[in-house]
């Protein structure tokens, strides 16, 4: 009997909820031991006003859910990668990780998520108030989510690092698109696909490979978008994009401070930094001729 | 002149087909028994009591009945897991476990929910929209919490109790077992928990259920009995915390039980609560509210509006409304798809019910019933109301927990805060009025630890709910939920 011949993985971008490839039609191999692995996506600016346009018609479908309702179609994630696991380790395996290592990765992406998706519904309660102002009057905040974040994932840590840089942005109701890493962008479409897979909405979620150089800029200069949310080692990129994003005063949210395989990323603070606090007066009738003793 | 307009007159013919919900593929055993130690087990004794289906009198199951030793061998269970794994593993399994739950819970929704049905008598319609899907929602809320608590309390290293026992009514069986396990296994506890007598069946699917989901031997346990059985927990010195929710009564005597002890209490006890209707308020929706505020689940509910009180200058056009949208309901068999109300959930219950419409008679209200045809077997009451009610009357005083709805009158917004004040209970009110500032003033004048504004008889795992005075101490739900089960000092 002949050799069976494997079909090989067409990787594209992930846009609208849709698999595209770039509309400039450039790609870029990926290469390992002097084998091409995969052709990837070389996206455009174009590309990427595609992703923001449609992250601006998910973002009040999204925000509008019930904080119940994201909860649980952020764990469905969880539950479509935790179904998918050999098709990430392989995709971390063939772009050089060991396998103990990438065992790891995929696990802590998985509890990750779990971890995040309790958080829809608890934001408030943590960082909400009532704030017993001096008039009669009936006050209180609560923090809503802001809307199209530009995301720029970390190029280590290829999945662990992208899961993080998404999860905490999207969950409070915020739409994305991600420029993902550029050197180990394999996981990223595979993740598109299980996103694709779990209940999220189209455009939700935007996943777009290519050269961070090329594309960041856009998603700084975009004046659709609302923040930033960055990872970038390169200091002349970041300090760029933080230029460019004061066009229309974005937020930019710096996240490569922080250590994306430490347990110590998992907090409500990163998802309080994509929202906006939001307080509402409401008078309360005064009754002059009461006199409550009960 | 609001009063000459003339009732709707239905005289019968508000009928649907029949939608009856198929119990083709149901297996209810024939036995239960007790789930301790993560193993059904027969009780030592081997004594077992029936389970009744409410709607038609028909014995559905035996249920096993847990007396001293098999109580404490579930206390030492839950303790042997406090003390071993599930003390442990870390918030981000615990969730895990928890998560479990209400997935399987998702899953087998249908089947707990025609279970529900059967075995209390409530709608389908109620046990299907509201009591499964809230209860699946309280697990997958409170799963969240188990690796988040340090932000819950900050400063304070929030830590377990050790094994909680936890008694529930019979009014939502299922929903009630969620309030109680999802929080205290968040938080790290391990659960000795005890159904009431005529509505085990679904609590020990449940018991399947954390089987399913793996949860170490003895995190929890579900017994089965009679108040002897819950008195038997009470008393238990190993265990660190009561969960009560019940009568006022019985939560009077399990404080008494427990004074003296180091043992922590939650008690989510009766209510009498006030429905507040203002002249400016949106009829209808108000109509609706008072509707759903009374008979939703027959009137078996602790924090069912059963005080009216509308203002005079709307009370005839108010009555009018109510009196026609009563007629509207539909009382029969439970797992009808189109049934309004469903069966009183015992015989024993019924009786009090009736001896309450009774007492209202006698002491002068006026009684209005709907005119229906109630099945031949099961046990069953019209949805009533009273008017002529002054405050002193029994049906405006003491909690009745059946379809039964007391109207009285105001005319100032202080009077009837006061009305609705001048009780021993605090559960729940509410109120209803276009103008914002009233609503968040009355929120504000009211003793009860719920206030539903233009709204009623809503939950939500994210809401706390309890009661002040004799409705209780402690809240359930939220992030107020967590606190009772855990030690902050």
């Amino acid at each position: 009997m002949s050799k069976r011949i494997k079909v090989l993985k067409t990787y594209k971008i992930f846009i609208d909820g849709k698999f595209p490839r770039t509309e400039s039609g450039r790609y870029t191999q990926l290469k390992k031991d002097n084998l091409t692995i995969a052709n990837v996506c070389l996206s455009s600016r174009k590309d990427i006003r595609n992703a923001v346009l449609s992250a601006r018609n998910a973002f009040e479908s999204w925000s509008s859910k019930s904080a119940y309702n994201r909860s649980q179609i952020l764990y469905r994630i969880a539950e479509m990668m935790e179904g998918n696991k050999n098709q990430f380790i392989e995709e971390l395996i063939l772009q050089g990780e060991d396998s103990n290592k990438a065992i790891l990765e995929i696990d802590q992406s998985i509890d990750r998520i779990i971890y995040f998706a309790g958080w829809p519904d608890k934001i408030n309660p943590i960082f909400g108030s009532v704030n017993p102002v001096a008039s009669s009057h009936f006050n209180f905040t609560i923090l809503e989510p802001m809307g199209v974040l530009g995301i720029v994932a970390p190029e280590e840590n290829s999945l662990l690092g992208l899961i993080s840089s998404i999860i905490p942005a999207i969950l409070s109701g915020n739409t994305c698109v991600t420029i993902v890493s550029e050197k180990l962008p394999l996981c990223a479409i595979s993740l598109a696909e299980v996103i694709s897979n779990s209940d999220v909405p189209n455009g939700v979620v935007n996943i777009i490979t290519g050269s961070k150089d090329e594309l960041a800029p856009h998603l700084a200069q975009h004046m659709d978008v609302n923040a930033l949310g960055i990872n970038i080692d390169n200091k002349e990129l970041k300090n760029q994009m933080f230029f460019q994003a004061s066009n229309n005063l974005k937020r930019v949210v710096d996240v490569s401070k922080y250590k994306i395989e430490d347990s110590s990323f998992e907090s409500p603070y990163i998802v309080k930094k994509f929202m906006e606090a939001k307080t509402t007066w409401h008078p309360i009738e005064k009754d002059f001729t009461s006199s409550n003793n009960y | 002149m609001s009063s000459k307009i003339k009732s709707l007159k239905y005289n019968g013919k508000w009928d649907f087909s029949p939608s009856i919900e198929s119990i083709e593929n149901l297996s209810i055993q024939k036995e239960y028994q007790l789930f301790i130690n993560g193993q059904f087990q027969q009780p030592l004794a081997k004594k077992y009591f029936p389970s009744i289906n409410p709607s038609n009198e028909q014995q559905l199951s035996r249920i096993a009945k847990a007396e001293a030793e098999d109580v404490d061998m579930a206390v030492k269970s839950a303790r042997a897991a406090f003390n071993g794994q599930w003390g442990k593993i870390s918030g981000k399994e615990r969730a895990k476990y928890i998560y479990r739950i209400a997935r399987l819970i998702q899953e087998k929704s249908k089947e707990l929910a025609i279970v529900e049905t059967l075995d209390g008598g409530k709608p389908i319609r109620e046990s299907r929209d509201i009591d499964i899907p809230l209860a699946a929602a309280h697990f997958f809320y409170y799963a969240g919490w188990a690796d988040k608590l340090e932000y819950a309390f900050p400063n304070r290293f929030p830590k377990p109790l050790g094994v909680v026992g936890q008694i529930i009514p019979w009014n939502f069986p299922l929903m009630m077992a969620a309030w109680k396990i999802a929080p205290a296994l968040a938080t790290g506890n391990t659960v000795v928990l005890k159904p009431a007598e005529s509505t085990s069946i679904t609590a020990l699917l449940l018991a399947e259920i954390i089987k399913e989901a793996e949860l170490p031997p003895g995190v929890v346990n579900i017994i089965t009995g009679d108040g002897s059985t819950g008195n038997l927990i009470v008393n238990h010195p190993d265990v660190n915390k009561i969960a009560f929710t019940g009568s006022t009564q019985v939560g009077k005597s399990i404080m008494e039980n427990i004074s003296g002890t180091n043992k922590r209490s939650t008690m989510e006890l009766g209510g009498k609560a006030a429905n507040i209707i203002f002249e400016d308020a949106p009829l209808d929706q108000a109509v609706e509210g008072v509707i759903n505020g009374i008979y939703f689940n027959q009137g078996h509910v602790c924090c069912a509006g059963s005080r009216l009180f509308i203002q005079e200058s709307v009370y005839d056009v108010v009555l009018r409304k109510l009196k026609d949208r009563m007629q509207s309901l539909l009382v029969g068999n439970p797992l009808d798809k189109n049934t309004d109300i469903g069966a009183v959930n015992s015989k024993q219950q019924l009786a009090t019910i009736q001896k309450y419409i009774d007492i209202g008679v006698k002491e002068g209200a006026d009684i209005f019933q709907l005119n229906c045809e109630l099945p031949k077997s099961g046990y069953w009451c019209p949805p009533t109301l009273f008017t002529n009610v002054s405050q002193s009357h029994s049906i405006a005083k003491e909690e009745i927990f059946g379809p039964v709805l007391a109207v009285q009158t105001f005319r100032t917004t202080q009077e009837v805060i006061n009305k609705a004040n001048n009780t021993p209970y605090g559960l729940s009110a509410g109120v209803w009025t276009d103008k914002g500032s009233k609503a968040f003033n009355l929120a504000s004048k009211l003793k009860a630890g719920v206030i539903w504004a233009n709204t009623y008889n809503k939950f939500d795992p994210t809401s706390p709910f309890g009661g002040y005075k004799e409705s209780g101490h402690g809240r359930e739900g939220g992030l107020h939920g967590l606190n009772p089960y855990l030690n902050l000092e």
